[in-house]
């Protein structure tokens, strides 16, 4: 409907007026909520920094080998599944099905290896006594900021890769269009963007010092 | 609707594997800064310095606002750049101030 009206209005001055940003209802509707999710994120990360910025003994617990190891793995399964998704993308807008329901697999294998990574490092770290309001090192509320933050952007990729398999499923049996495809990829892209900020800031900044 | 002539002029899967390799050099050199003992304002400013970096290349390219039309940067670029003003609030004015007034 939206392609009809921008070639409706393509020719003429009004060009614009109708669709002025030019894409799909949908595609506007996913840039809209990742708007709003990236003001939710940011709002959690504001509360952390407070958090940490008001304690004087802020825990920097993350040694080189398991913690920054299977973070710097994790990014790197992230950035791929990134990959493979423009990949999927730009197969789907081919109308290449087979080939682009492949590339959907793989950025669902990438999301779900970054998801059993990131359980371990929790499990890991609970093992180790840290607990949302308690931990043995210093500031009680380093648990709660750390579950907070990586929880909050975990249940993001497993909600992703549940997107995607509705999503592969789908577009494999032509019931959803390429451009589903492509709002699905927004949503994944802006998953990996959040990473680039949590990784530096949750991991980052507190590296155990050799 | 992004119309998918241009999606193939934009393209080349090449294009997208540069980005992808300097995502990697990025978060390379970001590691390798988190070892090095530099004071805690170089610190910050460097590691959000890069992943502002990092998060506009994922945009302009993965998520393809590049190719978009003016418009549709002009509207959610500045609620982007509000989000990540949002995030730096405490860190930059405060967490300095307080960090130098705290006994070392």
């Amino acid at each position: 409907m939206a392609e009809a009206h921008t070639q409706a209005v393509a020719g003429s001055r009004w060009s614009g007026g109708v669709a002025p940003y030019a894409i799909g209802s949908k595609k506007l509707g996913m840039w809209l909520f990742i708007i709003s999710d990236a003001l939710t994120f940011s709002a959690l990360i504001l509360a952390y920094s407070y958090v940490r910025v008001a304690s004087p003994d802020w825990p920097t617990p993350f040694p080189f080998f398991p913690a920054i190891v299977y973070a710097t793995v994790m990014t790197f399964f992230l950035l791929s599944s990134s990959l493979t998704m423009v990949m999927a993308v730009a197969a789907a807008h081919r109308r290449d099905h087979r080939r682009a329901v492949q590339w959907l697999l793989a950025t669902m294998a990438g999301g779900a290896g970054f998801v059993l990574l990131h359980l371990r490092e929790w499990l890991h770290l609970i093992h180790e006594g840290v607990r949302p309001f308690s931990n043995p090192w210093g500031a009680p509320l380093f648990g709660g900021t750390f579950f907070g933050l990586t929880g909050m952007h975990m249940l993001h990729v497993t909600v992703g890769v549940i997107y995607l398999g509705v999503i592969a499923w789908g577009f494999g049996r032509k019931r959803f269009s390429s451009e589903d495809v492509e709002v699905s990829g927004l949503y994944w892209h802006f998953v990996d963007l959040v990473w680039m900020f949590l990784f530096p800031l949750v991991y980052l900044l507190s590296i155990k010092m050799p | 609707m992004s119309a998918p002539s241009s999606y193939e002029q934009a393209a080349g899967s090449r294009l997208y594997v540069w980005v992808w390799v300097w995502l990697l050099a990025l978060t390379g050199v970001e590691v390798f800064l988190g070892y090095e003992h530099l004071p805690l304002n170089l610190m910050l400013t460097l590691l959000m310095g890069i992943s502002v970096i990092k998060a506009a290349l994922i945009v302009a390219y993965f998520m393809h606002l590049r190719f978009e039309r003016l418009s549709l940067f002009l509207t959610l670029v500045p609620a982007l750049v509000l989000c990540i003003c949002l995030i730096l609030i405490f860190f930059f004015p405060d967490s300095l101030r307080l960090h130098e007034l705290r006994p070392q």
